[in-house]
Parts: C-alpha cells; structure tokens; sequence
C-alpha cells in the first residue's frame, strides 16, 4: 500500500464520530498532564492500559497518540509561565519562554509554542508518513561512536548559556555532571555517589533538576531579596503574536522542526538533544536586534525552534516503534505493551499485517495536531492571565505546584529533600551570578555522552580513533569544531577585512 | 483518581469473567484483600504479572480486592527495601520479582536484598535466546562459540543492564568455553529499543536477551537466532545452548514474594493462595495469551531453588568482576 492510499484509508477510518471522540479525549488528557510536572504520558498511558481489554485496538491508540501528542504542547505552557518544565523536553524552553512572560510577552510565547508545535507535529506526522521507513534505515547505521559525537556537538550548546563569565558557567556545567553520575552505572551496575540511599539509585530526576533550579531557585531568590510592601504585578501584556513575532517564529519553527525529527527517529535520540541545537542555532542566527533579547528580555526565536524541535521529535520517536517495533522512548515503550495486550506484535512487519490500524493512527495524529492547536490557542489568553496575580501569591503558588509535581513522579520523599536542597544552591548561583542552564545541559549529556563513549570504546576494544575512522563520526565532531571556532574565525576574518 | 478509574475498569472486568463462567466457578474466598506491591513502573513484566495474578484471582473469587503499588527503579532494589520495611508482618502482602533482583541485589550492594523478603512461589518465566544481525558472518552457535573462543574480546555482545540475565549468560557461555568471564565484551543498552537496534543495525556482533523480546525481529529475518537458553528447546528450529556444546542454561523467572516476619502458616495461606490462582483455566489461559511460560515452584522448592539461584549468581558476578 502507498502513502497516499494508506493516508485515505486512514482518514476515512478516523473521522469516525467514536474515533474523534477519542482523539479529542487524548488530547485534552495529554495537555493536562503536560502541564504538570512529573506526571509524563509514559505514566498517563501505563494508567490507561487496563482500558485496551475493553477498548477497540484502533480507539485505544488513537487516545494514546493523543496524550503523547498533548503532552508535548502542555508541556511548554508551564515552562513559559511558570519557569516550571513538565518534562525534559520542554526544559531549554524555559530558558526564553519565562524571560518572555516575566517582561509581558506570555501571549507571544505561548502563542508561538503552540503553533510552532503544530508547524512542527504536521511536518513530523508527514515524516512518519513518506520518510519513515527510509531513515529509520539510516538511523541504524549510527552506532554508539556517532552518539557520543552528537553529544559532543551538542556540548557545544553550552557556550550559548554560560553568562558573562566562562569560569562560572564552567562550574555550573561541572555541577551538573556531578549530579548526572548519581546512580547505577548501566556498564557495571555498580552504584555511584548513592551514599546507601536506594532511592537514588536510579539516579536524580532531570526534570526534578530543572525545577529545583528553575522555579523554587528563583522564587527562594525572590523571597529573600524581596522588599516588603511593594506588591508588584507583573504585566500580562498583549496575547496575539505580533507581525514582528509571525515573521521572528516561522525559520526557528521550519529549523526546529527539520532538526528534531531525526532525532526523534535515531534510537538513542530523544527530544531532549534537538532543543538545545535549536536554541543554540537561533542564538547564533538572531538578528542583532534580537540578539540582546536572548537572555534579558527573552527572545521569541528562542521559544519557536526549541518548541518545534521537541514537538517534532516526539513524533520521530513513533517511526521506530512503528516501522520496527523498536521502544526507544518510556511512552513507546509502554504504547508496545498496549499493542501485545491486543495480540498485535509490533514489529518490522507492523504495516503489511496492521496496515489498516498504523495508517489510521498516523491519521489520528494529524487530526490530533488539529485539535490541539484550537484547544490550545484559545487557552493563550487564559493562561497569561495566571500572571495577573500579585507576585507573592504567584510564586507560592509555583512553589507548591513544582513541590505537588516533584513529589508526583515517584512518590518519594527523597526528591523533595532534593527539590530544596538543589533549590537553595539555585538560590545562591543566582545571587552570586552563576548560570543554571549549564546545570541542565550538563545533567542531560553527561550521562548519555558517558554511557554511548564506553559503549563505543567497548566495541572498538579500546581504540580511541573509532570516533574518527567512521565517517559519520567524523563528520559530526568535524561539524563540533566549526560550531565551536567557527563564529571567532569568521569575527576575526570580519575584522581582519576591515582593518 | 487513576487508582478509582482502575479499579472501575478491573471491577468491570472482573464481573463479565465472573458472567462467562457462571456461578458454580466461584470458589471459596482466601481473601478479602491483597496488597501487590510492584517493584518497578507501571507496564513492564513484572506488573503485567502482578495485574494478571489480580485479574484470575479476582475473576474466580479467590481475592476479594487488590491494592496496588509501584515503585520502581534499579532492578527493583528501591521498591524492595520500601516493602520490606513498611509491610512487615503483615499476611495480606505480596511483592512481585525476579532473577533481575537477584543479580541487581548484589552488583547494588544493597543492604537489603531478596534474601530479606519471604520466597511464596515463581510463576513463570522466560527463555533467553543468543541472536545476531542477518548480515552476520556467523552461521549457527559453533561458529559463534569458536570466534569467542579464539577472542572474545573481539566478539561484541550487546544486551541490558551489566549484571542481568543476559550478561550473566554471557559470562556462563565463556566460562563454559574455558575463558574467563572478565574477557567478555558485553555492551550494556539502557532498555530493549537501543538493544535491538544496535544489533539490527550491525553496531555489535551478537546480542543477547528475552527471546520474546526478539521474536519480532527474528520472525521478520533482521536477526537470526542462534540458540535458545532454556533446558528445552522453546523453538523446534533452534538448538539450545546445551545442544551447541556449552553446559549454559538460564531463564528469567518472575514469581511473588510474602513481606518478612509473617509466620509459618500466613505463608501457608499464601502458598496455597497461589497454588490454587496456578490450578485455575484462567491462569494457563493468560500464560497462553501473554506467551509466558509456566514455570510453576511454590513453598519449599521454591526457597531451596532461590538460594540456588543466589549462590550460582554471586559466583557468575564475582567471576564477571561486578561482586566482591
């Protein structure tokens, strides 16, 4: 069966009244969960899976994808208004969407996340649809050698975050590689820096990190330097994007979303690695103009292309489990069991003995895309409003949100010890002027640029060249280096002319 | 209120089994309520074989209610210290796991380990299989075995965590070939997706894990299955590890656990619980439908073979340099 007829097939199948009931049911599940932190759709769906004995194989999915899809979008909105991330994706969002909503520009943001994520689900679903099976076969020939090299590259990232001085953004970074090697190591098993305690052997939660640091940093900060008497109400702003805004969003929106969907689609991926190449190629390709806005004001190219990367990824990350069976996500994971409860094996054969369900559900995802962008878009202006509460209550309210969500991932009163505990920290970085994104960024690579290096060296018996005799490895260290001197080169190339 | 919504649905579902066997099937309630604590997330093995015991006995009448818990993470040892403290003594606990803690309890050097909860019965388990990539130069096991003989260095296996089922298999197959354990390349993925692609995608030699796991892969020709770990062979196409000249035989049972310091005839109770969910139509209905399987042992066995089980993994992970 071609795209095009599997397409009409499914579209027909979908647009059934029950069908969209479901799709419709997803989606405002998923937006829901996306905006409280700790609560994932992987969880969302482990839930639901007692339905799929009672529930047609077609409606469970579609409900499925639409809390994975409205995940995605929940996500931001909290990111933005509360500095609070849902999940990890959604986490280098934060970084301009709250500078954004703290200087009267929530609507904007908000407004251009959502859109950019349906930019973005719209061009993914596409890629699930004509490119899957294509570059899920090239996404197999990358090997731990080239994971380890994207992660370099993305290392790289962090220079876009250090601040004013490199000396404190380094050791933002390095405290966040610290908190990456908490737990067991997979190579060994063996524990790290767990001191006994068993709930931190499976390491420290990054979403966790980035509340601690994000939100209850910033209110503690707050409240220690806050002046008694002057109860300040931020200011909401307008909500529609600008023309200004359209035009600013729409290149970080098309990058981000081109950037994500490979990502999503290799299998050591995830969602996280596109974001910060996102935001880092937005911070380099600003206009002048823009460019003061990243970091003091926020920038809105900073919120589109991380945003759209996410979104996108999120649906590369079905292509494996749909064209392979392969679960490289918890939510894929969890979305393959669904598929055995019904006695539908997932795997490389899933479109010849499933044609008809697979082809329905992409379709559910792009009515779902549909769907989230009308729920969400009207939501906007409610949202921002959350801003028109005095500046106390405000940040108590974020306080008791981040510590309800904290405690909501596994229930362990070890994480709040943590949440403080890193919040205090965040608390003194931001009053002796260190940067927190290092932390974050730091948090997510170490571990996975660790593991994949072992990885690699294991298979190559030690050989250190590995990641420079295979060419795609090659190629993407290569593509490090330029990211890292490139812009230098060409200032001092500039200058050199000029003089 | 997902807890409500579960039990809405289980209590629905437990009313139209109850419908399709009719009246007589009701037997003698055990119990009115049974705590399952899961130690690890929602949808993996071993609560699919927690809601599985509660969807039979629930079914035939046995249980009157379930109470659910998951705790997951590290095999298992952050949800079983959490049992093991907080359910002591009480005879209407259950506690859902495996091989994976056996192995995890000791490269964790945990302080408490499956050794402090009370063994109640294993119910199933699952066979592991030796694969490579369709590509690969190896043929059959022999071939496979030679190379790592030669060099197992040279030979990459890929499979999950260090110090689980399928490392442990490995450093058994080089043991048997008179290598040692340490030898082994074992590349550990977090998870079976970046498992199985590794091996799809020619990244490792050799791979090795549940063989349900993959099945898929194998049906559909990206892999071929060289052996199978199991006593017998679980497919009449491919020869066991025994078969193909190593003295290897592995499995990952998943079974129940009682919490410590109950007495003897609460763990009768128990046992006898259990016993009677593993006699029910509808059990070797959901080993059928769920593809596990039967690898029934309860009581006394079941606790002589677990320490069996202990013995023999501390030797593999001390002979693998992940024990001391």
């Amino acid at each position: 069966m071609d795209a095009i007829a599997g397409l009409s097939m499914g579209f027909a199948n979908a647009l059934s009244l029950s069908n969209l009931g479901w799709a419709l049911l997803g989606c405002f599940l998923g937006t829901a969960i996306g905006v409280l932190p700790g609560l994932g759709p992987a969880l969302t769906i482990a839930l639901l899976l007692p339905i799929t004995f009672s529930v047609s194989a077609t409606g469970a999915f579609i409900l499925f994808c639409g809390i994975f899809y409205g995940a995605m979008y929940g996500g931001s909105t909290t990111s933005i208004l509360l500095n609070t991330p849902g999940e990890s994706g959604s986490i280098i969002t934060a970084l301009e969407g709250a500078k954004m909503a703290r200087n009267g520009r929530a609507g904007p943001a908000l407004a251009t996340s959502a859109i950019g994520s349906f930019v973005a689900g719209t061009v993914g679903t596409l890629g699930i649809a004509f490119l899957g099976p294509v570059i899920v076969e090239l996404a197999l020939k990358l090997g731990p050698a080239e994971y380890f090299s994207l992660m370099v590259l993305c290392f790289v990232t962090v220079s876009a975050v250090l601040g004013g001085s490199a000396l404190r953004g380094l050791t933002s970074l390095f405290f966040g590689l610290l908190l990456g090697l908490v737990g067991i190591d997979l190579q060994t098993g063996q524990p790290r820096l767990t001191f006994g305690v068993p709930e931190l052997l499976d390491g420290v939660n990054v979403v966790l990190v980035a509340v601690a640091l994000f939100a209850v940093g910033e209110t503690l900060y707050l409240a220690w330097r806050h002046v008694e008497g002057k109860a300040e109400v931020l200011p909401v702003g307008r909500i529609m994007m600008s023309r200004s805004d359209w035009k600013r969003s729409f290149w970080p929106w098309i990058r981000g979303a081109g950037l994500g969907f490979p990502f999503g689609v290799m299998p050591a991926g995830g969602t996280e690695m596109p974001t910060m190449l996102s935001y880092y190629a937005e911070r380099k390709l600003a206009p002048p103009e823009a460019q003061k806005e990243f970091g003091t004001t926020g920038a809105i190219e900073g919120v589109a292309g991380p945003e759209a990367a996410n979104n996108a990824a999120a649906a590369g990350v079905l292509v494996p489990m749909l064209t392979l069976g392969l679960p490289t996500s918890a939510t894929a994971a969890i979305m393959l069991s669904a598929f055995q409860s019904y006695g539908i094996q997932p795997g490389p054969m899933l479109f010849t003995t499933q044609g008809e369900l697979v082809w329905t559900l992409i379709a559910s995802l792009f009515i779902a895309n549909v769907m989230l962008v009308v729920l969400n878009l009207p939501l906007v202006g409610l949202w921002a409003r959350i801003l028109k509460i005095p500046q106390p209550q405000l940040y108590a309210g974020i306080l008791i949100f981040a510590t309800i969500g904290t405690y909501g991932i596994s229930n362990s009163v070890v994480d709040l010890v943590l949440l403080y505990g890193i919040g205090i920290i965040a608390m003194f970085m931001r009053r002796f002027d260190f940067p927190v994104a290092p932390v974050v960024i730091g948090m997510i690579l170490g571990p996975m640029a660790e593991q994949a290096m072992r990885q690699a060296l294991t298979i190559s018996q030690g050989d250190w060249s590995t990641f420079v005799t295979r060419p795609a490895s090659l190629v993407i260290l290569l593509v490090a280096v330029a990211a890292l001197l490139g812009p230098k080169l060409y200032g001092a190339w500039l200058r050199r002319m000029a003089g | 209120m997902s807890l409500h919504r579960r039990n809405l649905f289980t209590a629905a579902l437990g009313l139209s089994a109850a419908g399709m066997m009719g009246s007589p099937a009701w037997a003698q309630q055990r119990f009115a309520n049974i705590y399952m604590f899961v130690p690890a997330g929602p949808g993996g093995g071993w609560d699919g074989l927690g809601r599985a015991i509660e969807q039979v006995a629930r079914g035939a009448g046995l249980v009157g209610n379930f109470q659910f818990e998951n705790v997951g993470g590290a095999g298992g040892m952050v949800g079983l210290p959490r049992f093991a403290s907080q359910r002591r003594g009480r005879a209407d606990s259950l506690m859902v796991g495996g091989s994976v803690m056996v192995g995890a309890g000791i490269t964790n050097k945990s302080p408490m380990t499956i050794k402090d909860v009370v063994p109640i019965a294993r119910m199933t388990e699952e066979i592991g299989v030796v694969v490579v990539p369709s590509s690969s130069e190896f043929q059959n096991m022999g071939q496979l075995l030679q190379a790592l003989r030669t060099n197992p260095g040279a030979v990459a296996v890929g499979g999950g965590s260090a110090g689980g089922t399928d490392h442990i298999t490995l450093g058994l197959i080089l043991k048997a070939l008179g290598r040692n354990p340490r030898e082994a390349s074992y590349v550990a993925f977090a998870g079976g997706g970046p498992a199985q692609a590794a091996i799809i995608g020619g990244q490792v030699k050799a791979g090795i894990s549940g063989y349900s796991e993959f099945a898929e892969q194998i049906k559909a020709g990206r892999m071929r299955a060289l052996a199978t770990t199991g006593e017998r062979r679980s497919d009449p196409n491919v020869p066991t590890l025994k078969e193909s000249g190593v003295d290897v035989v592995t499995s990952n049972w998943r079974g129940v656990f009682g919490a410590p310091g109950i007495n003897a005839s609460q763990r009768q109770a128990l046992t006898d619980l259990m016993t009677a969910i593993h006699a029910l139509p509808a059990w070797k209905q959901t080993l059928e439908t769920r593809g596990w399987d039967d690898a029934f042992l309860a009581g006394a066995p079941f606790a002589e073979y677990l320490n069996r089980d202990i013995t023999s993994t501390e030797e593999v992970l001390r002979d693998l340099g992940l024990a001391t």
